[in-house]
C-alpha cells in the first residue's frame, strides 16, 4: 500500500506567546519546531501500516526539511517539499497545491493531521480529498484494512463512531491513536542524507485575509488559597458544597 | 437571511447566538430534530431516508442546496467535530474560504472575525469575504442565550437530493459508551490530574475523588503521553475542550495547550505543590501541598 502522509511546521510554543512587531505572526527568534501533534500521529500510523510505502510531505519554508527529516528518522521512506518563500499559505492555497503534487502519484491513502496546532482550519484534508475527488473521514482514532477498505474509527461522546471506506482515502487522525516512536540514531543518520524532492507550488491569491493576531488578555488572578496540605480539607469541603458540588 | 446548521446537542445555540448578532432573518437547517424551540423564523428539517446514520458529504450537499435556493449572506455552524467537519466539505464544494472557531464577527462586507489559533491561546483577525461568508463558532466561548419566547414561526420539511458519492461515507455503527460512564465533556466535575500523581496507581484517590461528585477523571498530556492515563482522558488543544461546573486540577503545572482545554470550566481549583505553578495564577481556588496528603483528606472530610 502507498501511503502519504501531509505533516505541518509548527513552532513549540512556552508558557505565554510573544508576537512580532508587526503582530502578524508569533516571534519565533527563541523557539524549536516540531511537527504538528496531531501529524506526528499521522505519521507514525503511516508506518504502523503493514507493507507500506510511504512518503512524507510538506508546505512550508526551506526550513521545514527539518520536519520532514525528523519523519524520515521515524522510518518513512521518501519527502517532497513543497517550498514556499515562508508565508502563511491558507487553507485554499494549501490543499490546491498539495492536490496537484500528488494527483498522479498513486496513493492508496491519504494522511492528514485533523486540525493543524497552529492556524487550526479544520479543512486541509477535507479540501484535498474534494479536489482528487476522495471520500474523507476526519478525526480517526483507529484504522482497520481489509479487502482494499478501511474501517476507521472516531470518538464521540465516550462511545464510537464507524465508517467503512473504500481505498484510496484521505484519513485525517487524532492524537490518542498511537503513541509516536523516537526516531533511533540510524534512522537519524540516514535521514540526513536522504533526498528530498523540492517542489514550487504556485501560489493562489485569496481566502481569510489575516489582518493581524492578538495575544488574549488574561483575566487578573483572583485565585483565594484556601489553606495548606491536608488540613485545608474542611474549608475545601465548605467550598464544594458553597458551588453545589457536593 | 443568516442560515444556521442546527445538530442534536448544546452547541448548536451557541451557533445561534452568533448568527443573531450578523443580522435578521436567522433560519436553520436542521439534523435529527424537530425544529421546534430554536427562535428562528423558519427551520428547514431534514427529512430523507438514507440519512438515518450520520453522512458528513450528505450534510454538506443538503447545505450546499439550500445556500443555492435561498442565497443566504452567512451560514454558521457550532465548532462540533461535525460541524467543522460538515462546513469545511461546504467550503471546498463551494470553492470558499471558512472562518472556524469564531469568537467574534463584525458584520459588514467583508466581515471581520476574531478566531482562535492554537487552540484559543492565540486569537486572529481576519477579514472573511465571498458571496456566501461560512463561519463555525468556538464552543463554549458564546453565550448560548435563546431569542425571545423561543418559538420557531415555521417549520418546513427539506429532502435534499443526494447523490451516492454524497453517501459514500456514512456511519456504519455505533458503539454506545459503558452504561453508568460520565464522558468529560459533559461532566460537571471534572478532576485532573497531572505529572504531579506520580503515577497510574496514584490516579486511585482522584478516581475515588470523581466518583463521589459524581465527575469524570482526566488529565494532562504528559499524563496520557506516559500511558498513567488513556489518551481519551486527555483534557487540552490535542484533547477534550471541557466546560464543567469545577475543575479540580491536581498536580497540573498548567501548560498553555492544558489551559485551552479546561478554561470554559465555571470555576478551577487548583492542588498543587508550587504556589507559583501557572496553574494557581489561574485558579479561583487553591490548597499548596502534596495531593497525595489533601485528596485522601478530603476524600475523608466528604464521606464523614
Amino acid at each position: 500500500m502507498k501511503v502519504l502522509v501531509c505533516i505541518k511546521r509548527v513552532p513549540e510554543t512556552g508558557a505565554r506567546i510573544t508576537l512580532t512587531a508587526d503582530e502578524q505572526e508569533i516571534d519565533t527568534s527563541f523557539l524549536g519546531f516540531t511537527i504538528s501533534p496531531h501529524e506526528e500521529c499521522a505519521v507514525e500510523e503511516a508506518l504502523r501500516i503493514a507493507g507500506g510505502e510511504t512518503t512524507v510531505l510538506t508546505l512550508g519554508p526551506a526550513a521545514a526539511e527539518e520536519q520532514l527529516r525528523n519523519a524520515l528518522a521515524m522510518g518513512i521512506g521518501s519527502a517532497i517539499l513543497l517550498e514556499t518563500d515562508g508565508r502563511e499559505w491558507g487553507p485554499e492555497a494549501t490543499a490546491r497545491a498539495i492536490a496537484d503534487a500528488v494527483r498522479e502519484g498513486g496513493f492508496d491513502l491519504l494522511l492528514f493531521g485533523n486540525e493543524s496546532a497552529d492556524s487550526g482550519g479544520y479543512q486541509v484534508g477535507i479540501r484535498v480529498a474534494h479536489l482528487l475527488g476522495l471520500p474523507c473521514v476526519t478525526g480517526i482514532k483507529g484504522i482497520d484494512f481489509a479487502d482494499g477498505a478501511a474501517t476507521v474509527r472516531r470518538e464521540v461522546g465516550g462511545g464510537w463512531e464507524i465508517f467503512d471506506v473504500s481505498l484510496p482515502a484521505v484519513l485525517t487522525v487524532k492524537e490518542g491513536i498511537n503513541l509516536p516512536r523516537y526516531p533511533s540514531l540510524p534512522g537519524r543518520i540516514k535521514a540526513k542524507k536522504a533526498e528530498i524532492t523540492r517542489v514550487d507550488p504556485e501560489w493562489v491569491a485569496g481566502g481569510l485575509e489575516k489582518v493581524r493576531l492578538v495575544v488574549p488578555q488574561e483575566e487578573a488572578s483572583q485565585v483565594e488559597i484556601l489553606g495548606e496540605g491536608a488540613a485545608a480539607a474542611p474549608r475545601l469541603v465548605e467550598v464544594l458544597k458553597e458551588i453545589g458540588v457536593a | 437571511m443568516i442560515l444556521v446548521l442546527v445538530e442534536p446537542g448544546e452547541l448548536s445555540f451557541e451557533a445561534l447566538a452568533l448568527a443573531r448578532r450578523l443580522g435578521e432573518p436567522v433560519e436553520a437547517l436542521v439534523f435529527g430534530a424537530d425544529g421546534a424551540g430554536l427562535g428562528v423564523s423558519k427551520a428547514y428539517v431534514v427529512e430523507h431516508e438514507r440519512l438515518d446514520a450520520y453522512a458528513p458529504e450528505a450534510w454538506a450537499a443538503a447545505l450546499v442546496e439550500l445556500v443555492e435556493r435561498l442565497q443566504p449572506e452567512a451560514v454558521v455552524a457550532a465548532g462540533s467535530d461535525r460541524g467543522q467537519e460538515v462546513m469545511a466539505h461546504v467550503a471546498a464544494r463551494l470553492d470558499a474560504p471558512l472562518a472556524a472557531n469564531c469568537v467574534d464577527v463584525q458584520p459588514g462586507n467583508p466581515y471581520v472575525v476574531t478566531r482562535q489559533r492554537w487552540g484559543g491561546s492565540l486569537l486572529e483577525e481576519a477579514r472573511l469575504s465571498g458571496a456566501v461568508k461560512l463561519l463555525t463558532v468556538a464552543p463554549h466561548t458564546i453565550a448560548a442565550e435563546a431569542a425571545g419566547d423561543g418559538a420557531t414561526v415555521t417549520v418546513e420539511p427539506f429532502t435534499p437530493s443526494l447523490g451516492e458519492d454524497d453517501l459514500r461515507v456514512r456511519v456504519a455503527r455505533r458503539e454506545e459508551p459503558e452504561a453508568g460512564t460520565v464522558s468529560l465533556a459533559e461532566a460537571r466535575v471534572v478532576v485532573g490530574g497531572g505529572r504531579g500523581v506520580g503515577s497510574a496507581e496514584g490516579f486511585a484517590v482522584l478516581e475515588e475523588l470523581a466518583q463521589l461528585l459524581g465527575g469524570a477523571v482526566g488529565g494532562s498530556r504528559v499524563v496520557t503521553n506516559l500511558g498513567w492515563r488513556p489518551h481519551h482522558d486527555q483534557v487540552g488543544q490535542t484533547g477534550a475542550r471541557i466546560a464543567p461546573d469545577l475543575y479540580i486540577a491536581c498536580g497540573i503545572s498548567g501548560a498553555i495547550q492544558h489551559i485551552v482545554g479546561c478554561k470554559a470550566a465555571k470555576r478551577i481549583l487548583a492542588i498543587n505543590s508550587d504556589r507559583n505553578a501557572p496553574i494557581v495564577a489561574r485558579a479561583d481556588y487553591a490548597v499548596i501541598g502534596d495531593l497525595h496528603e489533601i485528596l485522601p483528606a478530603l476524600v475523608a472530610e466528604l464521606r464523614r
